[in-house]
């Protein structure tokens, strides 16, 4: 049985490849890579509790490795992946040390500084050799092996869905063991778990990294889908909008992740349908709305309907 | 022989025939009775300021259809958001082509942003028209034949205000205040063009300011005492208007010398406090409605009448509605001329020979003109010098 | 010498601004142990309000008081209304809201009041030109003193009123307060509103230096929480000390040290460390948690 759902959502996954056209098929890609960035967030937020509001930091360094691995090296860009997963995970794993030493709202300010600071610093001067300043750099987007039958966008999609199928298997994995455990300990009882033995700062610590490490791959697979990467397209707006993602969608879930990145993919589009003139009014209207009906997410909706479903029916849980 | 023309005015059952089919095939976004066109703008975000000029160019291609159209076709305008977030640009402009199979795509918005399609627009040889950003890469038919920039290019601006320190003030000290952008960053490359080797010897300070930065007092102090007695402003209204005040308020007299996209009457030198900007110098192309000037003048005339009508709430000291005439008016121009060849080929062939045309918001001389090696339709300025009540046209119209 | 005096006058003036919101904000945590990142936006929403009454002939001081009254209610309703019933929510979620308020209040000024740079009076006019041989202006230096004042007021209410320190118990402890007779759901509402109220004032005082456009808070907002964060996001006199440094380290580096391309980037690197030693900023008190 479960193997044959596995088989249905694998089909369900590769379908969209062969179903969709172009634009769609793009949009369904983006989906991907946004979800992957906010299930990035939901390792660091949503298991220790840690608020943080510059994510669009890792993912815009994760998108100029890539970059500029794949411009100035004339890397391939398969290549370029491990290295923006290592370089934000090594990044996330500095800023992680005195993020252990800052609670609640501090934690938050300080990596909505950091997302603020990332655009400036990829103008600065200094390094505009690699990172082309303001201008950004134009990528050519990954050439389709010679033996598949497949559209680029085909391609592109297959790709981003294999790494992202990947590490979200490896994020399920993750949740489930004992690290799960000992960071749930750590959002809901730091001194409880610290008393039972669990080592809270190297804990705090490596999901940083981890976290900076999923949310840095999506980066670097966005640059690859987008093909163009530009101090503009990481503002501090992106930060937010993966903490909205991550809030919508619900903390702790695989599937909330997805939720998420559908919402501050498509629902900005849907609130121009509504208004011309003001969409922004829409969009936050929406926002304030959505969490109004589920306070906990999409996937903490799901989770109450589920139980309650339970409860109705005892003789079949 | 059946011409194009019969063809196209056929009626809408007649483009069901496979005749009809071909012809859309031939030409995209094209029918009988309309054509589509593509726009992406920042309607919401922080950039949504820029957002009206889509409202005007809707307006204009109203007008033009109550007008009965172009050649009998309906102009389809459509504008979406993009929020100025360039994978955003991205994805509309993806939607708009191959969705709603525009015909071509018109005005799009910033630099980032029409940058992240320039390279999907021109592999599809969907025409890039008449992009709203002075940066000076978008007029490049060598190696994008599909793009079109409109804007005087801010690097040719900026290279007028060079040629023109070194002929004019050529032992001034020069400070240059700039974004912190590709929109600042241009400037500085026109100023080096405009003074070549004396860009060296004459420019004493350059300073920076990002778009957040709520107020630049520290850059005009640090301007100030670095000896510069002639500024260089290339920032937006806010800042400029900042600028204009704050070197007021330094009790500081240098010549100052301003970005045209921070030269409004109405939104920049009346808040910042009209006698203090008295000797201020800009180039500019276009006509300012809220310059006493122009208030008997038959081309303003010609866009209040049409504010009045398509805009009535509109705020007319919002400079971006003019600019969205005038955008608007340029397409239409090269539909016109046209004809009933609306294949994509024919729109970046006619977008690429516009001789001489002169917008009724337009400086007088100033003229719209193109050419297959030209693909910088604004090339003309003059310099004009702020009496503090109105700017004073000097010197000759001058085309770089 | 002078130029390095100058820069932190005006840096110090500058600071004032980011102080003022500062305030706002630490009166909101304190009041309700939460983020307002919606704080700035409605501070200009209520800047066009003044605006509005002013243009429509209503003397300065009186479209002052009325504003502040207006952003008041406007307050206490967004809280009775919206955040209350974000109670039971996840932390995160009241946070979401906030940001949803952010991006309203943002649209509704733009579409609403418009986009063009709109000039703001000021009431300390007339000494243009300068006061301490032309280094400050009039309104940095009347700015300046309103700060001031606006920090007495809202460490004096903290400390001596009744409803300040039944703000302070509510927030630290809901449910002990509630037992001793306090209207934790009053406290809460009331906090907003004066929140509410300091980010008019702050509106009103920093538009005239910045101009009055929808964006006029966006990069202030940021500024002011990196000064909360420097001197302590519950305590009005380290946020306030925090917002004025924050100031003048970003003159002085940007003048002196990094350039202006870098000054954000180095005062985020100064912050940080000044956390790593006191994770609660300079003038915060550590939460003692009991177990």
């Amino acid at each position: 049985m479960s193997r044959l759902a596995a088989v249905g959502v694998a089909v369900l996954l590769i379908a969209p490849a062969f179903v969709l056209s172009g634009y769609h098929l793009f949009q369904t890609t983006m989906l991907a890579v946004y979800a992957l960035a906010i299930l990035g967030l939901d390792l660091v937020t949503g298991t220790t509790g840690q608020v943080s509001l510059g994510h669009g930091a890792f993912y815009a360094i994760g998108a100029y490795v890539t970059a500029i691995l794949m411009a100035s090296f004339n890397w391939p860009y398969w290549a370029t992946l491990p290295v923006a997963g290592a370089v934000c995970a090594a990044l996330g794993f500095a800023i992680g040390l005195p993020a252990l030493r800052l609670r609640g709202p501090y934690l938050a300010l300080v990596t909505l500084a950091l997302a603020a600071a990332v655009p400036q610093i990829l103008r600065a001067k200094a390094l505009e050799t690699w990172t082309g300043g303001a201008q950004g750099i134009v990528l050519s987007g990954p050439e389709v092996p010679a033996l598949l039958p497949l559209s680029a966008d085909q391609f592109l999609y297959l790709f981003v869905l294999a790494i992202a199928a990947l590490l979200f298997l490896a994020a399920h994995l993750l949740l489930r063991g004992r690290i799960r455990r000992a960071m749930a300990a750590i959002r809901d009882h730091p001194l409880a778990a610290e008393a039972a033995g669990i080592d809270v700062a190297a804990i705090k610590t490596r999901a940083f990294a981890i976290s900076a490490l999923f949310t840095g791959i999506a980066g670097s697979l966005g640059a690859l889908v987008v093909q163009f990467v530009a101090p503009d397209s990481f503002e501090v707006m992106l930060s937010i909008a993966l903490f909205v993602g991550l809030v919508v969608g619900g903390t702790g879930s695989l599937p909330g992740a997805v939720a998420g990145a559908g919402f501050v993919l498509f629902v900005p589009n849907l609130s121009e349908l509504v208004s011309k003139s003001a969409p922004g009014v829409v969009y936050g209207v929406l926002l304030v709305a959505a969490l109004f009906v589920m306070p906990s997410g999409a996937a903490g909706a799901l989770r109450r309907l589920v139980a309650s479903r339970r409860r109705a029916r005892p003789d079949t849980a | 022989m059946l011409t194009r023309r019969t063809l196209l005015q056929g009626t809408a059952a007649a483009s069901l025939v496979p005749a009809g089919r071909a012809l859309a095939a031939d030409m995209p976004g094209v029918t009988a009775s309309e054509i589509r066109i593509g726009n992406t703008n920042p309607h919401s975000g922080p950039a949504s300021a820029w957002g009206v000029i889509a409202t005007a160019e809707a307006a204009y291609f109203q007008m033009i259809n109550d007008q009965g159209g172009i050649n009998g076709r309906k102009i389809a305008f459509q504008s979406l958001d993009d929020g100025y977030s360039p994978p955003r640009t991205v994805a509309q402009t993806r939607k708009l082509v191959e969705e709603d199979e525009v015909s071509f795509m018109f005005n799009g918005l910033g630099t980032a942003c029409q940058t992240a399609v320039r390279q999907y627009l021109n592999a599809k040889k969907v025409p890039q028209l008449f992009v709203a950003t002075g940066a000076d890469k978008f007029g490049d038919p060598q190696h994008f034949p599909w793009t079109m920039g409109w804007n005087p290019s801010y690097r040719t601006e900026a290279a007028i205000y060079g040629k023109y320190l070194v002929q004019e003030k050529p032992n001034a000290k020069v400070g240059v205040l700039y974004q912190n952008d590709d929109f600042g960053k241009d400037y500085l490359l026109g100023l080096k063009d405009g003074m070549g080797e004396h860009y060296a010897s004459m420019v004493v300070k350059e300073v920076s300011y990002e778009s957040t930065d709520p107020t630049i007092d520290s850059q005009a102090i640090s301007l100030q005492s670095a000896g510069v007695d002639a500024v260089v402003t290339a920032a937006l209204p806010k800042i400029a208007a900042q600028m204009i005040r704050k070197i007021a308020d330094l009790n500081w007299h240098p010549l100052h010398i301003m970005s045209n996209v921070s030269v409004s009457v109405a939104a920049v030198l009346i808040p910042a406090g009209p006698e203090k900007a008295i000797g201020m110098l800009t180039a500019a192309y276009q006509k300012d409605n809220s310059d006493p000037r122009w208030v008997n003048d038959p081309g303003m005339e010609e866009w209040r009448g049409f504010m009045k009508k398509y805009l009535p709430s509109a705020d007319l000291a919002d400079a971006n509605f003019g600019y969205g005439f005038a955008t608007a008016g340029t397409m239409a121009h090269v539909l016109r001329q046209c004809g009933d060849d609306l294949s994509r080929a024919n729109v970046m062939k006619q977008a690429a020979s516009i001789s001489g045309l002169q917008a009724p918001t337009f400086l007088p001389g100033v003229l719209i003109a193109t050419s297959p090696s030209n693909f910088h339709p604004i090339r003309a300025m003059q310099m004009q010098k702020w009496d503090g009540a109105a700017w004073q046209l000097f010197g000759p119209v001058i085309t770089a | 010498m002078s130029a390095l005096l100058h820069q932190t006058l005006s840096g110090l003036a500058t600071g004032g601004i980011y102080a003022s919101v500062a305030l706002a904000l630490v009166m909101v945590y304190r009041a309700t142990r939460h983020l307002n990142f919606a704080q700035g936006e409605m501070a200009t929403f209520s800047t066009y309000i003044a605006l509005t009454l002013i243009q429509a002939g209503v003397p300065y001081w009186a479209a002052f008081a009325l504003t502040v009254v207006l952003s008041f209610a406007l307050g206490v309703a967004l809280e009775r209304l919206l955040l209350r019933r974000m109670a039971q929510a996840p932390g995160l979620s009241a946070v979401g809201v906030s940001i949803g308020l952010l991006l309203i209040f943002n649209a509704l000024s733009g579409w609403l009041f418009g986009y063009t740079v709109k000039q703001f009076p000021s009431p300390f006019e007339g000494r243009s030109g300068g006061v301490l041989g032309g280094l400050v202006s009039g309104h940095e230096l009347g700015m300046t003193a309103v700060t001031v004042v606006l920090l007495l007021l809202v460490y004096g209410f903290f400390r001596f009123t009744r409803l300040g320190l039944a703000m302070r118990a509510a927030a630290g402890n809901a449910e002990s307060s509630r037992l001793v007779g306090i209207d934790v759901g009053w406290t809460l509402a009331i906090g907003w509103g004066m929140a509410a109220s300091l980010g008019a004032v702050a509106g009103m005082m920093v538009a005239p230096l910045v101009f009055l456009d929808p964006n006029m808070m966006s990069g202030v907002l940021l500024y002011a929480f990196a000064g909360a964060l420097l001197g302590g996001i519950d305590n009005p006199f380290g946020a306030a000390v925090g917002g004025f440094a924050v100031g003048v380290i970003e003159n002085l580096g940007g003048a002196y040290i990094v350039g202006t391309e870098l000054k954000l980037t180095l005062a985020l690197v100064i912050i940080a460390a000044v956390l790593v030693l006191r994770p609660a900023g300079l003038f915060g008190r550590a939460v003692v948690v009991r177990v």
